[in-house]
């Protein structure tokens, strides 16, 4: 530790750390531009000067390592001599356009120069201007307005794990940009617009859409992947105009994936606003009363076992367990959540959980990646995973999966199906004792590989691997399962699996079910549903189920609905309203309520608060929010299944199109334009070199 | 004046420039037989280090095969290729420096320096000789013929015969107007006048008659 005094606060901090820190330790305000905790230190604004005791010049503080005993004053005359410099060369060539610039309102250098800058330039030469980039759908670009803080650079690079950006020539001629023109190739790219200080980058879609004090902003999860990144949801009136990332350290960091903050265009196209009900063979409008009738009129002459449910992807808890509850009122087992078939063991939560934690990859030192392709599933946590393999210390990656993907680091590739599982298994591999001799190995098993005819063998053998080669420990627990989406933890979690008796979706789609109420249930071709079956959907999109439906309930989507979410790691996380469903659609618990009361069966809970109150006592884990106890691997017995019923056929990813994997981004313009450019993310799976 | 003006320098490939761009760079036997050499001389961890020797080799070879001296972007491609670098930390380097020529030149690069020294010298006089003898208008551009390209450079550290013209690899100096409009008119009929100071004063040896050190003793 080190002692250093600023601004005659004495403070203490790690050796190694930087005067800004210290700095900011003792509660002073650093001004900066170039320097971000996530990123390497570049140390080229200087903005964040200070004055050290018996240095003839003041210090950039971010790249100064503090040494004991150092003095540090931060409010000197030569500090604010020193920023006032600084700045009025920073602005020398910034177009002060504030009045026409989409950062204006959160600009760290309006609000820098307001604080410690000039009120005047004495700059009467020509300011030089650049001509703006093309870098995607996704960012609009202003260049003449880069200060060149390198931020971008850097991020990309390091974070994103794709070099394209850069600074090519020199002095006033020194751009920053792609050199030759080209849309950045990662799933990351909204962060550009975050981390970059000024309005050089920023969101195309949001261009000109509003003023930052105009929007009103709710936090929230994001549910489009099952990082459960946080997020904010900035809106105006009836609309969602964006949705920013918040800092969780433990989940997202700071970073958000492109689907998840710009799909939301998609939450105003091709919404059900309003009931539908069938007759005479055409979906015609109707009034709730109307479609519960409809309903009711076919469910309560059926007996129970002839009914059945699926929730979808992006479900929220409450809604799926009133709809359990709803089906054991109505007498029926047959549940599932699995609408891709995933032979997922919901018998014990570490089965389906990512138990290792986003934030213990960093504490990882081998891992195998098993039938999944993290940075198109979720590009947040192959983020973390990067992260991780850039630390240092070295960080062994084995990849077994299609041979193209291009993961961000590097990766051996051990094979493309259970073939290669299976020689880990046997220890034949060597990649096996790379993985017994780490101390704390992960594997990270993809929902796709287990969603095909020999998953169960697939989830047990890489389990046994998990057991085999030490990744399951009293303190650290290596197994672990990627899911998609954020609904389908949660679904485990309440149990939306057949109960006794009950029917899985696939008995349910050979037509062992003769009512199938599906709960925004986009995930599977709906021409499987018999044509006999009467289907109520529930949801919020007319995606891919809807035009099936006998009756259509109008549901709300994520962002305008109290719901509860379970991430990957199994991390219970609340998102909250920020607009209300469009017309007639109502939140989804209290369609399935309304109608339980309808059918003289209502449902125990008439508020919020008391079906929360049951999701706790359906599952003690929804009483503990937001934050999760790292699980150790104990029990070593495995999931149901025989790793020997494994067969050959190569494992294929769930996800072929990163910008378009739900029923929101499906209608999204926005995700279609990045499909037409990136072609349906190949860019992911370029070759991994 | 700023770097942006420096024609061999300029870097945004707007469509103008892509036509120019060849599709296929490799490098030649000649180069090839170079590589070894300059790879040997970096750590094998620190391989991009070799980036600045290569894109000059790069230039050279260029230079051999079609009379102009430039990197095209494949050619960075390649660089970047084999140092297993990403390409846009090689296009950082070959923008940054000056002596890469990022757009074809003419057949003989004229680069006069403009700098305090050799402009008090009369530089000004010199730029003015070139754009005549050449027909070139300003800086940055190459002459009707392809012969010339005009670039201002800064200080070539070769002040004390200032003014300095850097022509391809050679400096010539002690220039005024007529001795630059008599060299370009040499380079232009194929020769190669002799470097160095073109009013014929050994190396950087005061100009004239000796003034200082008369009085050696036992001279
Ligand atoms: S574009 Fe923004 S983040 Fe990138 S260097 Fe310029 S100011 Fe910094
Ligand atoms: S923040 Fe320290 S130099 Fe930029
Ligand atoms: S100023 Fe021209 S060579 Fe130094």
């Amino acid at each position: 530790m080190a002692k250093v005094t600023v601004d005659g606060i004495e403070v203490e901090v790690p050796n190694g750390a930087t005067v800004l820190q210290a700095c900011e330790a003792a509660g002073k305000e650093i001004p900066r531009f170039c320097y971000h905790e996530r990123l390497s230190i570049a140390g080229n604004c200087r903005m964040c000067l200070v004055e050290l005791e018996k240095a003839p010049k003041p210090i950039a503080s971010c790249a100064y390592p503090v040494a004991d005993g150092m003095v540090i004053r931060t409010d000197s005359p030569m500090v604010r001599n020193a920023r006032r410099g600084v700045m009025e060369f920073l602005l020398i060539n910034h177009p002060l356009d504030c009045p026409i610039c989409d950062q204006g309102g959160e600009c760290d250098l309006q609000d820098q120069a307001y604080a410690y800058g000039m009120d005047r330039s004495r700059f009467r030469e020509a300011k030089r201007s650049v001509k703006d980039k093309y870098v995607g759908p996704l960012i609009k670009t202003i260049m003449t307005r880069c200060i060149h803080c390198t931020r971008c650079i850097r991020f990309s690079q390091e974070v994103a794990g794709v070099p394209e950006l850069g600074a090519t020539g020199r002095g006033e001629a020194m751009e920053v940009g792609t050199y030759v023109e080209q849309a950045l190739h990662t799933e990351l790219s909204g962060n550009l617009i975050d981390i970059c200080p000024v309005g050089a980058l920023t969101s195309r879609p949001y261009a000109y859409v509003s003023r930052p004090w105009e929007l009103r902003k709710t936090d929230s999860v994001d549910v489009l992947d099952a990082v459960g990144c946080n997020i904010r949801v900035d809106s105006r009136g009836p609309e969602v105009l964006r949705i920013l990332p918040r800092t969780n350290d433990e989940v997202n960091e700071e970073w958000l994936g492109d689907r998840s903050r710009f799909a939301i265009d998609g939450l105003k196209r091709r919404r059900l606003d309003r009931p539908w009900v069938r007759k005479d063979g055409r979906l015609a409008p109707a009034t709730w009363p109307e479609a519960f009738a409809a309903i009711a009129r076919r469910l309560t002459a059926l007996p129970g076992h002839r009914i059945g449910a699926v929730a979808g992807d992006l479900a929220d808890a409450e809604a799926i367990i009133a709809l359990k509850d709803l089906m054991a009122a109505l007498g029926s087992a047959n549940l599932d959540c699995r609408q891709d078939g995933a032979a997922l063991d919901a018998s014990r939560r570490d089965f389906y959980l990512f138990n290792t934690s986003i934030a213990g990859i960093e504490e990882a030192d081998a891992l195998l990646i098993v039938g999944s392709n993290p940075r198109v599933e979720a590009p947040v946590l192959n983020a973390r995973i990067r992260k991780r393999a850039i630390a240092g210390k070295p960080f062994p990656v084995g990849y077994i999966g299609p041979r193209v993907v291009n993961l961000t680091y590097p990766a051996d590739h051990l094979g493309e199906g259970p073939a290669a599982l299976r020689a880990l298994l046997g220890g034949a591999h060597p990649f096996a004792e790379t993985l017994r001799k780490a101390e704390r190995p992960m594997l990270i098993l993809g929902r796709g590989a287990v969603a095909r005819a020999d998953g169960a063998a697939v989830l047990a053998a890489a389990w046994r691997l998990a057991v085999e080669t030490g990744m399951l420990k009293p303190d650290w627990h290596g197994f672990n399962l990627l899911h998609l989406f954020g609904g389908q933890v949660g679904a485990l979690d309440l149990g939306f699996v057949p109960g006794e008796g009950g029917k899985d979706l696939a008995a349910m789609l050979a037509g062992d079910v003769d009512a199938l109420w599906l709960l925004g249930a986009d995930g599977f071709d709906p021409a499987r549903i018999p044509p006999s079956t009467f289907v109520i959907y529930q949801g919020h999109h007319g995606d891919r189920a809807a035009a099936r439906a006998d009756v259509i309930l109008p549901g709300a989507a994520y962002t305008e609905k109290d719901g509860t979410y379970v991430n990957t790691e199994g991390r219970v996380q609340r998102g909250y309203l920020a607009v209300h469903p469009p017309g007639e659609a109502r939140e989804d618990w209290r369609i399935i309520r309304a109608f339980s009361e309808g059918i003289g069966r209502r449902l125990p809970y008439d508020d919020l608060a008391g079906l929360r109150a049951r999701l706790v006592e359906a599952n003690p884990v929804f009483g503990t929010v937001g934050t999760l106890e790292r699980r150790g691997g104990a029990d070593l017995r495995g999931p149901a299944g025989d790793p020997a019923a494994m067969g050959e056929s190569p494992f294929v990813l769930p996800i072929a199109n990163y910008y378009q994997a739900d029923a929101i981004s499906r209608a999204s313009d926005t995700m279609a334009e990045c499909a037409r450019v990136y072609g349906s993310g190949a860019h992911a799976r370029l070759a991994a070199e | 004046m700023s770097g942006g003006e420096n024609g061999g320098a300029t870097h945004a490939v707007d469509e103008a420039e892509r036509r120019e761009q060849p599709a296929h760079f490799a490098f030649d036997e000649e180069s090839e037989r170079r590589i070894p050499d300059i790879l040997a001389r970096y750590p094998e961890a620190k391989r991009a280090s070799a980036v600045i020797p290569l894109l000059w080799l790069v230039q050279d070879q260029m230079r051999r095969q079609t009379g102009s001296a430039w990197v095209p972007k494949v050619a960075m491609d390649v660089v970047a290729a084999r140092l297993g670098m990403a390409p846009i930390r090689v296009y950082e380097v070959a923008t940054f420096y000056f002596m890469f020529n990022t757009r074809p030149i003419g057949r003989y690069h004229l680069q006069v320096c403009g700098t305090t020294p050799c402009m008090l010298r009369g530089s000004e006089e010199v730029a003015r000789a070139c754009r005549d003898a050449t027909g070139i208008k300003a800086y940055g551009e190459t002459s009707a013929d392809g012969m010339f390209t005009l670039t201002e450079v800064e200080c070539l550290g070769a002040c004390v015969n200032a003014p300095v013209l850097q022509v391809d690899l050679d400096y010539y100096e002690d220039l005024d107007y007529e001795s630059t409009v008599r060299l370009i008119e040499s380079l232009r009929r194929g020769e190669r006048p002799k470097p160095g100071s073109v009013t014929g004063r050994q190396a950087s040896a005061p100009a004239g008659e000796r003034t200082t050190l008369l009085d050696v003793p036992g001279e």
